[in-house]
């Protein structure tokens, strides 16, 4: 069907178009502006910037990134595995079923509500505490502390793993079984379909979707405001808390700087996104 | 055979052929599967056993006592109304258009719905608190507004695989050349063909609104995650509950998803929401 390139065509989008730049574009455009300005008198400034990727607030992107990678690759090893699992028992079978249904709820489980669930788990007095150091390893005594960036990742786990679970198994379903069948019936082993076929066909799609995981980490707020109060520096904390007002005079706009410099970093995350996506398209259709 | 199907010709594609998985290798390793599976099942049953045991059952009716809940709950169901009215009379008119008339732009508006992903919610209210005129800041309905934005990438994920599922140029012909206008169309033809579709953008972005918690403690309003969070600080068993019924509601409305989008597609052979589309389904089959 040929397309209408002309004008009446696309006013049909116009409500969509408006409606994002309104809700999306507007708010992104004030950010960038911002974090440019002068919190006092509103004339360009490079100040916000400068404080934003100094002391405290450099801190704070170290510890979100270090947090992010963490849990978009172990998650995503994880979650990989099980997807395979998954992939491989029967279709329709009951565990295949199960694990898809309970990945789409805990994928979905974030903020508060999981925050604490940990607590009651891993807390001073949580179950699982009480089980470990019933075991003789108390893991306070060995240096956890759930209300640290390490408790963070631990928590984060819970929603990433089946986020990748979800994520990965459309990839999954790409793999054609006449693919393992040609190489078996070539002779291929395990490792040689793994490291010739299967391995390189999901590679970008893995790789994407760990991306994904990193993005879903990054920007999370809820859960680690709700488990640690604020106290461990994420820059997505440190932004909740310009809000909250706890600010130096002639700061206001360094949240703003630091909003803008999360919207660079997942920038630069996507376009490699798009990049694996375009390669991994020639395979998976 | 194994031809390459195009989105176009989904459809066309019949059941997909069972799975032949007992070639050579794969079936020799059932043990590293439920090994996988067990412990992971572990870490994720664990924390639910511990939040059982600590709230203990008198406090889940307790949880509809509390002061507070009712005003907060009844926000959050009117926002959740609000937002998935909107989101549904923006998304799916959008989503149909784009399909008939401007199919190129599809890659395009991928692309746009993914924005509200990749931007952090903490990052957008700011930006929002910053140009949204006074009169909406001063009340609770810009989270309606602002969570439509969020909602967007569910919804038009949910309508693009119904939509591909569909015959739609068929059937959009059909019903003009029986005298149907656009509004008929849409409503009586579309409507009733995109059933699964609807109800999976609706629960998604209902389960969105009941557990959406950053930009409305921020937005400084007592939707049902935020009161959720206050209250914490004087009863722990008492939020414990209400986390866990927050959970189990969530999982019901997914359950319902997942059930009734089964059957239909079942039935025609699609309309599997896809939250993110790495790589696409394949539908060729061999």
């Amino acid at each position: 069907m040929p397309v209408l390139r002309s004008a009446r065509t696309f006013l049909g989008i116009v409500p969509f178009a408006a409606y994002i730049a309104a809700g999306l574009g507007a708010p992104a455009v004030a950010i960038a502006i911002g974090a440019f300005q002068s919190s006092a008198n509103g004339g360009f400034t490079l100040f916000n910037i400068k404080t934003a990727t100094r002391g405290v607030y450099l801190h704070g992107f170290e510890t979100t990134l270090v947090v992010a990678v963490i849990t978009a690759i172990v998650p995503g090893i994880v979650g990989f595995l099980v997807a395979y699992a998954i992939f491989t028992a029967k279709r329709g079978a009951l565990l295949r079923r199960a694990v898809i249904t309970a990945s789409g709820v805990f994928a979905q489980f974030g903020g508060v509500p999981l925050a604490f669930l940990f607590i009651a788990t891993l807390g001073t007095t949580g179950l699982a505490t009480g089980w470990l150091t019933a075991i003789g390893f108390n893991p306070t005594a060995h240096g956890f502390n759930l209300y640290t960036a390490t408790g963070i990742v631990v928590v984060y786990m819970y929603f990433q793993i089946p986020l990748m679970v979800l994520v990965m198994l459309p990839a999954l379903e790409g793999l054609r079984p006449a693919w393992r069948e040609a190489a078996n019936n070539l002779g291929a082993g395990w490792w040689q379909y793994w490291r010739y076929v299967g391995g390189p066909v999901l590679l970008p799609s893995f790789l994407g979707c760990v991306l994904l995981l990193f993005g879903s980490a990054f920007s999370a707020y809820a859960t680690a405001e709700a488990l640690t109060s604020g106290s461990v520096p994420l820059t997505a904390i440190q932004i909740g808390s310009f809000l909250n007002g706890n600010v130096l005079a002639g700061q206001q706009n360094v949240g703003k700087a630091l909003g803008f410099g999360m919207v660079v970093i997942i920038a630069v995350v996507m376009v490699f996104y798009a990049v694996l996506q375009r390669r991994s398209a020639r395979w998976l259709r | 055979m194994a031809a390459v199907v195009g989105d176009e010709m989904v459809q066309d594609a019949g059941p997909v052929p069972a799975r032949r998985g007992n070639a050579g290798w794969l079936r020799r390793m059932p043990v590293w599967r439920w090994l996988i599976l067990v412990i992971v099942g572990i870490y994720f049953i664990i924390p639910l056993v511990s939040a059982f045991r600590f709230t203990g059952t008198s406090a889940f009716p307790a949880v509809f006592r509390q002061e507070g809940f009712s005003s907060a709950f009844e926000l959050s169901l009117k926002l959740a109304v609000i937002t998935t009215v909107l989101t549904l009379v923006l998304m799916l008119p959008t989503t149909v258009y784009v399909h008939l008339r401007l199919p190129r732009l599809r890659r395009l508006m991928e692309g746009v719905t993914i924005l509200p992903i990749v931007i952090p919610p903490v990052v957008l209210i700011v930006g929002v608190l910053q140009v949204a005129p006074g009169f909406l800041k001063s009340q609770p309905y810009l989270l309606a507004l602002e969570y439509v934005v969020l909602a967007m990438p569910f919804a038009y994920r949910a309508f693009d695989a119904g939509l591909r599922a569909l015959d739609l140029q068929t059937l959009v012909e059909a019903s003009q050349s029986l005298g149907g206008g656009w509004g008929t169309t849409l409503w009586r033809v579309l409507l009733p063909n995109l059933r699964a579709s609807l109800l999976s953008a609706t629960v998604l972005t209902v389960a969105l609104v009941l557990g959406e918690f950053t930009m409305a403690s921020l937005d400084l309003y007592q939707t049902f995650p935020v009161w959720i969070v206050n209250f914490d600080q004087t009863s722990g068993p008492i939020s414990v509950a209400a986390s866990l019924l927050a959970l189990v509601v969530t999982w019901l409305f997914l359950l319902a998803i997942s059930t009734i989008g089964g059957r239909r597609s079942r039935r025609s052979g699609g309309a599997e929401v896809s939250m993110f589309s790495v790589g696409r389904r394949n539908t060729g089959g061999s």
